[in-house]
């Protein structure tokens, strides 16, 4: 359950990077359409944060320690809206490549995420 | 005749020094990524397994120290902020340059991997490129009037 969420959510915050960053490459600052992908990307975040702990909860052992995985899987969820604030203070191109680098960043989490709850089983 | 007696004071309200307008602000943002990301890491290693790799723990931990002070002294912009900026930007591709140069030469003084690893490979070569590209904006964005 929570490796192929992990997959939606890195796909999502790489399709949410690329189109900020396209909207960057166009000069143009984010615009309502792209804050709802952000709320898309966020949900799906929050969704993957309740599923990991509801993991947590039934006893299951992530390789790389509780303690990490439950920090990336909050950091995961705290990315998007930090970066999305920022894009609302920053109207111009950089906002927009302000929250390109942000869902880039969580993507990579994903990965790190991938390995911390140890990979290959579940 | 209605001069001012006093030194001319600037008209309006005192520019705002731009470290973190425009491109600066995601230059902060990628570097609040790794002040929060470095710092969260070393509490964590230094505090459960110190023993295992004491030198690569400290290191990661100045160069955690170093992405924070960086980090607030872009946010809060101003001529002082800007001195510790560049000296913090120049100490930090120094040391990813000394650690990246080290872990190559010898592997085995590192039995972890730092930040600063096989020059920030690991995490896309950023915390090489960062400081450059951050001494290229302490150099280029428009410093406070006067500041020079």
């Amino acid at each position: 359950m929570l490796i192929p969420l992990t997959v939606a959510v890195a796909v999502a915050a790489l399709a949410l990077a690329a189109w900020c960053g396209f909207a960057a490459y166009r000069d143009q600052p984010t615009k309502d359409w792209h804050f709802a992908g952000m709320a898309v990307v966020t949900v799906l975040a929050l969704v993957q944060l309740v599923v990991g702990v509801v993991q947590l909860a039934r006893g299951e052992k992530p390789d790389g320690g509780t303690v990490v995985f439950v920090s990336y899987l909050l950091g995961v969820a705290a990315c998007v809206p930090a970066v999305g604030f920022m894009s609302l203070a920053e109207r111009t191109r950089w906002g927009s490549a302000t929250v390109a680098a942000g869902a880039v960043v969580m993507a990579v989490l994903q990965v790190r995420l991938y390995d911390v709850w140890g990979g290959g089983h579940g | 005749m209605a001069e001012p007696s006093g030194p001319r004071v600037p008209s309006g309200p005192p520019a705002r020094p731009g470290l973190n307008r425009g491109p600066g602000r995601l230059l902060v943002t990628l570097y609040a990524v790794f002040a929060i990301g470095a710092t969260s890491r070393s509490v964590y290693q230094l505090s459960t397994r110190f023993g295992e790799a004491p030198l690569a723990y400290l290191l990661s931990a100045v160069a955690a120290a170093v992405y924070v002070v960086i980090t607030v002294a872009l946010v809060r912009g101003g001529r002082g902020a800007r001195r510790v900026a560049l000296v913090c930007c120049a100490a930090e591709l120094a040391g990813v340059l000394t650690v990246g140069t080290w872990t190559v030469l010898d592997p085995s003084a590192f039995p972890d991997a730092t930040v600063w690893s096989d020059y920030g490979l690991g995490y896309l070569l950023l915390p090489l490129v960062l400081p450059v590209i951050g001494l290229l904006w302490l150099r280029r964005s428009p410093a406070g009037a006067g500041a020079a």
